[in-house]
């Protein structure tokens, strides 16, 4: 059962099988047993969790279940969720019981999912590694000497490990993306506006964008189909129809499925810096698109490598702005000893953040202040439209970009966690999807010469979801590479 | 490009973050290695490139001028540090 698709899931539910309450029960048992190895979740709410459980039976028992009624899952810490526990990876908000629900926690209640609790993850989600955590590093579920990446490090893991069947995520600058890959799962970002930020602890806003984690991609598909939709309380929120994502996975039962979709290479992705064994399994999935009827075109990303510096400059600046709330008069930490105001100010924020964001607070308050303002940030903004124009330009002769998701596969743990620049080379592939708003998803396809996952990367043009869905779904229909578990869940 | 810790320093009073001086030391030596890599940047030559600060570039929609939020003060000052009477305690800032 721990290993039953969503739509598997849905049978059983829905068969009587088994109840809600008893599949909570399962994953539950699974966290208290495998979680203080991983330590993938910060927040477990046994109780809030049956008590969904058991609506979700009434639910079923009425006849009025909808896809997710009675499917556990877990969200990323970085969504408040009232009356529980919401951390955003700090010791800024360790005591912060959300006096409301983001949007995307309302929308997933309900839609009668369960929520089992809240996801480790780095420190308002700021870091590659999950190692940024107030509350220790998440391990990797495949190996537990390594990361799980970041920052949604704890969903991926979670789901990973079966301690839950789905996750919520977030992706700034491939916080979905990367973890799915490295964890050996399928995590899907949508098109920035998609999904609302409301009640999604800010870190770079024009870069923020919540997202999905499943084992495959039919799975993803479910979540974020319910996770999509507008929302007037997010200025940012696309008014616009919500798509059925699973229904967009049916596709023609013949060997060759994607006959007549067009793949672009990028020139700049396949060059250099991918490690031999995650490039053999990226070209042999690449082969595998190919013989699923994709045809393949070379196209050139000619700035890509120019989407981590930009990167380091606008999320900085925003996070230095978005982070000014963090005051210690309203909510979070606040120093037991201060003089005066200013002091108190400096003292919490001091005491309250990790290095890490403290750096990044820095790094944007000076690229942000004056006589610098132009020399950074503005040129990180006309970089980033050059990384947009040269998507753009790229898919007008290809249907989506595919490449590695990472250059290599999960690192030791601390191997990088005291060099920032190391850590952040290492999302050279996700960031510029950030950067020009696309949508981007992680599936597996194989693994690395350390027998740990390596994922492929489709990045799709605006609202192109359903596409990048239907391909990796395909792709899953013929291969078994989504399939394969960690031993913990064997 | 190489800051100096009087630098570091002043961000840090701007940013509002408390640091040692052995912190300033560590911090500044991390930061000096960030803003190499930013440094690339700058090898680019943008001219006539019109900055993108958001992937969405229409304006910011409108509402209708209504109230649509109710009254939860209660709920909000349990989460803060120090309140009194329903206002937020902070060191005082006039004598």
């Amino acid at each position: 059962m721990i290993n039953a698709s969503l739509p598997e899931l849905r049978r059983a539910l829905d068969a009587r099988q088994i109840s809600a309450v008893e599949l909570a029960g399962l994953f539950l048992d699974r966290i208290d047993a495998l979680n203080p190895a991983l330590n993938a979740f910060i927040t477990v709410d046994r109780e809030g969790a049956l008590a969904a459980a058991r609506a979700a039976d009434a639910r079923i028992a009425a006849g009025s279940a909808g896809p997710l009624t009675g499917i556990p899952l877990a969200h990323k810490d970085v969504f408040c969720t009232e009356g529980v526990l919401t951390t955003c990876g700090s010791k800024m908000l360790a005591n912060f019981v959300s006096p409301y629900d983001a949007h995307v926690v309302s929308l997933l209640e309900a839609a009668g999912a369960v929520s089992l609790g809240k996801a480790n993850m780095d420190e308002f989600a700021m870091g590659s590694s999950n190692e940024s955590s107030y509350f220790g590093a998440v391990k990797n579920p495949w190996n537990l000497g390594r990361i799980p990446g970041g920052s949604s490090g704890g969903s991926a893991a979670a789901v990973a490990a079966r301690l839950a069947p789905i996750a919520t995520g977030t992706d700034t600058g491939g916080s979905v993306r990367q973890p799915a890959a490295y964890c050996g799962i399928t995590g899907i970002k949508p098109t920035y506006g998609l999904v609302s930020r409301y009640g999604m602890i800010a870190y770079a806003s024009s870069l923020d964008q919540g997202g999905a984690f499943g084992a495959s991609a039919e799975d993803c598909a479910l979540l974020l189909g319910a996770m999509t939709g507008f929302d007037a309380r997010d200025s940012t929120s696309l008014e616009r129809p919500t798509e059925d994502y699973a229904a967009a996975l049916a596709g023609p039962a013949c060997a060759r499925p994607l006959e007549g979709l067009r793949i672009g290479l990028p020139r700049e992705f396949f060059a250099e810096g991918m490690s031999d064994d995650v490039r053999a399994a990226v070209e042999a999935a690449v082969e595998q698109y190919r013989a699923l009827g994709a045809t393949t075109v070379e196209v050139s990303l000619p700035n890509a490598k120019l989407a981590i510096p930009a990167y380091y400059v606008i999320a900085p600046a925003e996070c230095s702005s978005n982070l000014s709330r963090f005051d210690g008069v309203r909510y979070g930490h606040r120093a037991a000893d201060y003089g005066d105001l200013a002091d108190m100010y400096a003292k919490s924020r001091a005491e309250g953040f990790g290095a890490e964001v403290k750096r990044r607070i820095l790094v944007g308050t000076y690229v942000l202040s004056h006589g610098y303002y132009d020399a950074y940030y503005l040129q990180a903004q006309r970089l980033r439209r050059l990384i947009a124009q040269d998507f753009q330009a790229a898919l007008q002769h290809c249907d989506l970009i595919a490449g590695p998701t990472t250059p290599t596969t999960a690192w030791t743990l601390g191997e990088k966690a005291d060099d920032p620049v190391q850590m952040y080379l290492s999302d050279i592939y996700t960031i510029a999807v950030n950067l020009a708003g696309l949508p981007g998803l992680s599936h597996p396809v194989g693994f690395g010469a350390d027998g740990l996952p390596v994922g492929l990367q489709l990045i799709g043009d605006y609202f192109a979801e359903s596409r990048l869905l239907h391909a990796a779904h395909r792709f899953q229909h013929a291969t078994d590479w989504h399939a394969r578990r960690p031993a913990c869940a064997a | 490009m190489s800051l100096s810790n009087d630098q570091v320093g002043h961000i840090a009073r701007l940013a509002r973050i408390a640091l040692s001086d052995t912190e300033l030391e560590a911090t500044r030596a991390k930061l000096d290695g960030i803003f190499g890599l930013i440094e690339q940047m700058q090898a680019v030559d943008t001219t006539g490139v019109e900055p993108m600060s958001h992937p969405q570039e229409f304006p910011t929609r409108l509402r209708p001028d209504v109230v649509t939020e109710t009254d939860r003060r209660d709920a909000f000052q349990k989460v803060a540090p120090q309140t009194e009477a329903g206002l937020y305690l902070v060191p005082k800032v006039i004598e």
